[in-house]
Formats: structure tokens, C-alpha cells, sequence
């Protein structure tokens, strides 16, 4: 088994000592960041999610393969910086604004964390404006909302509203999920995708990105 | 704690088999079969040959509850231990002898074949709950001479798991016996390591058939394990209250102990039964009724007090279709008769009366089964005092999905039933393509039969049960069997 496929399969088990010690094996012994990343660290996290999916895993054991994910990137990150070499994508998630109710959301932030994106997580009880500001500033190309109730659900709209009034809607892409909402609602709303769950989360951003 | 249910003080136990033994020594039991009555007569049993009754005596009765086991088990064709009828210990096996089979492209009842039997056989021996096969379906393509044996025979050709039997004729126990004894090597073989249980019914009210007391000696021979069926029904042939009706059951049910005991006493028997309440609105027999439920888990508790482990038809339908009402009943039954700890727990699959048998209920019941051992292992501590540190862990984490404590007993304190059983959300069911509970069920039955292999078996032992059943088809005028798949 080569050094990558060993950084897969440790991060596929959850080990996130191996994940660094092998990342850290793998950078010294001059193994490009690009292939680490692509072929160690999200292929592990790829076959996961594909288990996941077809329910032979559950989700601690995707938990703690994200968590592996990150110990990896700890040790990737400068290294990627320093060959200029961009994150899978900047995604800004929160729960809008009237809204407490976070598990939901959290949950979809360890999973795109893990999936290798960058999450910028505002929390809970987001205004609008905080959403757009925070994507501009920090160069996210996604905003990601997240709502419990049917009297938060509406503020989802002034989000992408308010992106569309300031020209933003093609450079910024949403995305909602939340028990009151659904496909219909993202579409009535101008979302550009609904996830019902967080598995489900990722694999629209993975698609969002990809798409550009 | 293991949870139990009972519904019978022990008192009240006592009456009930005081009054069964009162009329067995008064007004007897009926036996058309002489030999048995000669047996019965040889042991003090006052006996009417003109009437075919045997009035039977306090003495012989305790001493046949006496000799009955507390306790046996039974083995796999390929000789592992996978049961142990003792104490609280409970095993799911599928409802037997249906007439018909539930097709489930037409969704209408047919005769099932060869090829239906070997397919039940095959998902039998892939259904983790399911701890033993029955002779569930009888194949309409033989002669029906020949429908019990071979059903035995494909049993034991394509399962590896033992088998709940029973025979239709006086003449098929030979070759059923053969069979088992082509498996073991030896009658001592089979006798250290039981194979099959056969089911010897009585008729209601106090009676046995010529034929089925005939069974219960044949199988007491051969120290063949028994299930009593004793199948009173409340209102009709049997008094309608439940305490009547369990008055009943239990003198049908020792009148068989006797029998079996005084053959060859130390014979394994199963206190078991299928009473039923009789609806006097549809002249039927519900199963699936809560009383019927009552009467067999308040019965299994009458056979633990006599130290006989039990056996009941409970966890089965009288619905037509893998509906609403075969899910609830089904899952009530399951569920009652594991936390009264029926031993033998015979039902999964079945509907209508026990007249028809379903793969994909089968399937699903196999995930009742799941959900009821679950329900048995009760409620455990687990590092779970003090409490304090995991909750400051939640606390400081967020949630506990990845802690320790969560990883180390997820799996021990939680069942994760199969794709059968529905938990996605609304969107993700859709996703997946917004399958009915019997379209699931069918999806589990094709797995299964593609994933299916055929157990390992000694080539001269397969041609053995070959012969012998091909032997016992021509006693009849049968020269072929069936074509049977691989």
C-alpha cells in the first residue's frame, strides 16, 4: 500500500493520529500537497460518503472520518498556501435570523468540513445582511442557511433577495435545508438548491462548485 | 433487567391445571387409536375400547409431567447448537403448513410449488431472527401422499437451519425419520442432537385422531422432539371466557404429555398450542386477536409452571395483504409472546388464518423479531453513573455523536433494523425512490435469494435424501420429482 492509499485508509477508520503522522510522512518525503489532498485525504473521505450513502456506515463513523480530514489538513494547509493552491470552495453557513435551532446546521458544517471545503460558520440567529457581508469579505462563493421553524423560514428570502438587489446572485450561490423547507420553497424563493439532510448538503455543493 | 409479562398468578395457574386434570380422570379423552389406548390401559388408565376413551389417573399424569425435560435443544442439519428451549429463551420460527402462497407480482393467493418452497428455504436459511425453518408451504406439484415428507426433504436440502414438521399420514413418518437419521448417521446420533420438531395436535374438544396420537408415539421412539398443539377455540369448541378455554387447552395439552412420556419417557416435548377465540360474526378463528394473544402467553406461563418449555402460534395475521393489520398484529403477538417467553415462537410470515404464507412478510417480520430481541435485553446501565463527565462532554462538544461512550455502545443499545423498515426522511424516502413497505419487502426478498448459497453438504448424503424421497414418490405412482433449481 503506498503512502496515500494509507492516509485513505486510516482517515476511512477514523484515526486522526495516523492521518497527521501519514500527512506529515507524506509532505516530508515530497509527495505533492495536491495529490495528498486529492488522492489521500478526500479519496478516504469520498469512499466514505459513498458507504454512508448506501447505509453500511452510520454517521459517527463519517464524524470521526471528518475529524481524521481535518487532522490531515492541519498538517496540509501551509503547504497548499504556500503552493497557491485554492480549497475545494468557501461555503458561509448559518441559522437566519428568529432562529436558535443549530444541530441541524453544525452538522452540515462537520460535513463539508470533512468533505474538504472551507466553512465559515456565523452561528445561529443570522441576520441577512450578515450572511451577504460575511460571504463578500471572506471570498465564500456559497451561503448556506439553515432554519427549524416555519416563522424563520421566510427570512431565507431576504437573503437571496438581497443578493439579487445588489447584483450578487451569479457570484454567490444559497442553499437552504430545515425541517419547514423544501424543493419548492428553495425554488419559490430563488434558492439555488435544497439539501434534505446533511449528506444530501454535500453532495449539492460538490455539484454547486463544480458547476462554478 | 430482562422485562416479562405475565398474566396468571400462580394460584390461579394451580385451579386451572387441577380442573384439566379433574376431567381427564372424570370424563377422559377420546383416542381413535388402539395401541394407544392398550398403552394408556397398560399404565392404570381406566379405557373404553367401544368408545375410544381413555380416563387417565392423577398418578400417571404427574408422572408424565415429571419425566417430560425442562429443558432440550436442537441442532443444525450441519450439527451447530442453535437452540436451547429452557427457562425465558425465545426463538422466532416461521408459521407453518400454509395452503397458499402470497404471489406477489398478482398480489392474489396461489398453490405454491416446488420452486416456491425451495425459494422460502433459501430466504429461511439468510433471515438472521429466524432461528429454525418450519414446513411452511405445502407444493401442490406432488402427490399429496408425499406433500409432508417432501417438504421435510427440500427442508433439509436447501436450509441448514432445523426444522418445525409435522406429519400429514401415518405412513410419512418413516421416511421423515429417515431422512434425519441419513443426516445424523445414527438413532443415538439423533438422539443427542434433534434435528426437527414435529407438531402432534390433538382435536378439540379432548380427542385425538387415530393418526396424530399414532405420531406422538412414532416420534416418542425416536426421542423426537413433540410440539403440542392444542387448538380450543373460545366460544365454539372450547368455553368462551379465557380461563375456560386455558382449562381446556391444558387437559388436550397433558393428555399428550402422557402419551408421549409414557412411550418413552424423557421424550423433548413443547408445551405449545393454536387455540383461538372464535368470531361469531365471521365463523373464523383470529390469530391475530388480542384474546387469542392471551390465551397463548397465559398457557406458555401454565407450561413453565409444569417446567415444560413452551411453544405458541402467535406473531401472525389474519390480513390478506402485507397491510396495516398484518404489521400490528403480527408485531403485537411477537412482542407479547417474547416478553412472556414463549420458547418456540411460531408465526413470522404467515396470514389468513394460517392458510397463507408470504416471502416478503416474511422479511419484514424478520425485523419484528430484530425490534423484540432488542425489547428483550431490557434496559442495562452502561457507564452511565456518575453521569456528570459525559454530560460536561456534551456540554463542551456540542453533541456525543463521535464521543467514547457513544462509539463504544451504539450498536449495544441501539438496533438498526435493515432497509425494510422505513426511517428516512420524507424527501430521501422519495429520493430513493418512495417504496411501499411490500416493495421493500420484495427488494429484501431478491437480495436475499441472489445472495443465497447453498450449504456444504457430503455428496452420498445428498443422493441419500434424493433416494429416499424418490423412493417414497413412487410408493404413490410418482416416478419424478419436480425439477429443482441448482
Amino acid at each position: 500500500m503506498n503512502i496515500l492509499e494509507s492516509i485513505s485508509t486510516a482517515l476511512r477508520k477514523g484515526d486522526d493520529e495516523e492521518v497527521a503522522a501519514l500527512t506529515q510522512q507524506a509532505v516530508d518525503e515530497g509527495t505533492a500537497p495536491q495529490e495528498i489532498l486529492d488522492d489521500g485525504l478526500i479519496h478516504g473521505m469520498n469512499v466514505i460518503g459513498e458507504q454512508f450513502s448506501r447505509h453500511e456506515i452510520f454517521l459517527p463513523d463519517v464524524l470521526l472520518a471528518a475529524k481524521a480530514m481535518y487532522a490531515g489538513m492541519d498538517i496540509l494547509k501551509p503547504q497548499l498556501i504556500k503552493d497557491k493552491i485554492p480549497s475545494r470552495g468557501r461555503i458561509v453557513i448559518g441559522t437566519v435570523r428568529g432562529d436558535l435551532h443549530d444541530i441541524g446546521k453544525n452538522l452540515v458544517g462537520i460535513m463539508l468540513k470533512g468533505a474538504g471545503f472551507e466553512v465559515i460558520d456565523l452561528g445561529k440567529d443570522v441576520p441577512a445582511e450578515v450572511f451577504i457581508d460575511r460571504a463578500v469579505s471572506e471570498g465564500a462563493s456559497i451561503i448556506g442557511m439553515s432554519a427549524l421553524l416555519t416563522t424563520t423560514a421566510p427570512v431565507m428570502q431576504d437573503v437571496t433577495s438581497l443578493l439579487k438587489e445588489k447584483n450578487l446572485d451569479e457570484e454567490i450561490k444559497t442553499i437552504i435545508g430545515g425541517a419547514p423547507v423544501t424543493e419548492k420553497f428553495a425554488q419559490e424563493i430563488g434558492a439555488d438548491a435544497y439539501a434534505f439532510d446533511a449528506a444530501k448538503a454535500v453532495e449539492c455543493v460538490k455539484n454547486m462548485v463544480q458547476k462554478g | 433487567m430482562r422485562p416479562k409479562l405475565r398474566f396468571l398468578e400462580d394460584d390461579l395457574i394451580e385451579k386451572i391445571v387441577a380442573e384439566a386434570i379433574q376431567i381427564l380422570c372424570t370424563l377422559g379423552v377420546e383416542i381413535q387409536n388402539e395401541a394407544v389406548l392398550s398403552i394408556l390401559s397398560d399404565h392404570g388408565a381406566k379405557v373404553d375400547t367401544g368408545g375410544n376413551k381413555a380416563v387417565l389417573t392423577a398418578g400417571i399424569i404427574q408422572q408424565a409431567v415429571k419425566a417430560a425435560p425442562d429443558s432440550f435443544k436442537l441442532f443444525s442439519v450441519g450439527g451447530v447448537k442453535t437452540h436451547d428451549f429452557k427457562d425465558h429463551n425465545v426463538y422466532f420460527t416461521p408459521g407453518s403448513a400454509a395452503l397458499h402462497i402470497l404471489d406477489y407480482p398478482s398480489k392474489r393467493i396461489r398453490k405454491p410449488t416446488t420452486e416456491d418452497y425451495i425459494h422460502y428455504a433459501q430466504l429461511v436459511n439468510q433471515l438472521e431472527r429466524i432461528a429454525s425453518q418450519s414446513t411452511a408451504l405445502i407444493p401442490a406439484d406432488v402427490h399429496e401422499q408425499i406433500s409432508d415428507s417432501y417438504r421435510l426433504f427440500l427442508s433439509l436440502l436447501y436450509g441448514d437451519k432445523p426444522v418445525v414438521t409435522g406429519t400429514f399420514t401415518m405412513e410419512s413418518f418413516q421416511v421423515m425419520k429417515d431422512m434425519q437419521l441419513a443426516i445424523r448417521g445414527s438413532e443415538q446420533a439423533l438422539k443427542e442432537k434433534p434435528l426437527c420438531i414435529f407438531s402432534c395436535c390433538p382435536t378439540s374438544p379432548l380427542k385425538w385422531s387415530d393418526v396424530t396420537s399414532q405420531n406422538v408415539v412414532d416420534c416418542a421412539r425416536f426421542s423426537i422432539p413433540i410440539e403440542f398443539i392444542s387448538m380450543p377455540l373460545s366460544g365454539f369448541i372450547a368455553p368462551v371466557t379465557l380461563t375456560g378455554t386455558l382449562i381446556q387447552h391444558t387437559a388436550e395439552t397433558l393428555s399428550g404429555v402422557v402419551i408421549s412420556q409414557l412411550v418413552n419417557p424423557g421424550t423433548p416435548v413443547l408445551y405449545g398450542g393454536s387455540p383461538a377465540i372464535f368470531d361469531v360474526r365471521y365463523e373464523t378463528t383470529p390469530m391475530g386477536a388480542i384474546e387469542t394473544m392471551m390465551i397463548d402467553c397465559s398457557y406458555n406461563e401454565i407450561g413453565k409452571h409444569l417446567g415444560i418449555p413452551t411453544q405458541a402460534y402467535i406473531s401472525l395475521s389474519d390480513a390478506k395483504q402485507l397491510d396495516a393489520q398484518a404489521g400490528l398484529e403480527s408485531g403485537i403477538g411477537a412482542a407479547l409472546a417474547a416478553l412472556s417467553g414463549v420458547n418456540n415462537v411460531s408465526g413470522p410470515g404467515m396470514l389468513d388464518f394460517e392458510s397463507c404464507h408470504s416471502l416478503e412478510k416474511l422479511v419484514i417480520d424478520n425485523e419484528i423479531c430484530g425490534k423484540v430481541a432488542r425489547l428483550l435485553e431490557g434496559i442495562e446501565p452502561k457507564e452511565d453513573f456518575p453521569a456528570l463527565p459525559l454530560f460536561q462532554e456534551m456540554l463542551e462538544e456540542q453533541h456525543l455523536l463521535i464521543s467514547k461512550h457513544t462509539r463504544r455502545y451504539l450498536r449495544e443499545e441501539h438496533f438498526f433494523p435493515g432497509p425494510v423498515i422505513d426511517r428516512a426522511n420524507r424527501p430521501r424516502w422519495e429520493e430513493e425512490g418512495g417504496l411501499t413497505l411490500e416493495e421493500r419487502g420484495h427488494a429484501e426478498v431478491e437480495r436475499h435469494l441472489r445472495e443465497y448459497e447453498l450449504p456444504e453438504r457430503p455428496v452420498e448424503l445428498k443422493r441419500e435424501l434424493i433416494r429416499l424421497m424418490e423412493s417414497e414418490a413412487r410408493r404413490y405412482g410418482q416416478e419424478q420429482l419436480p425439477k429443482r433449481l441448482g
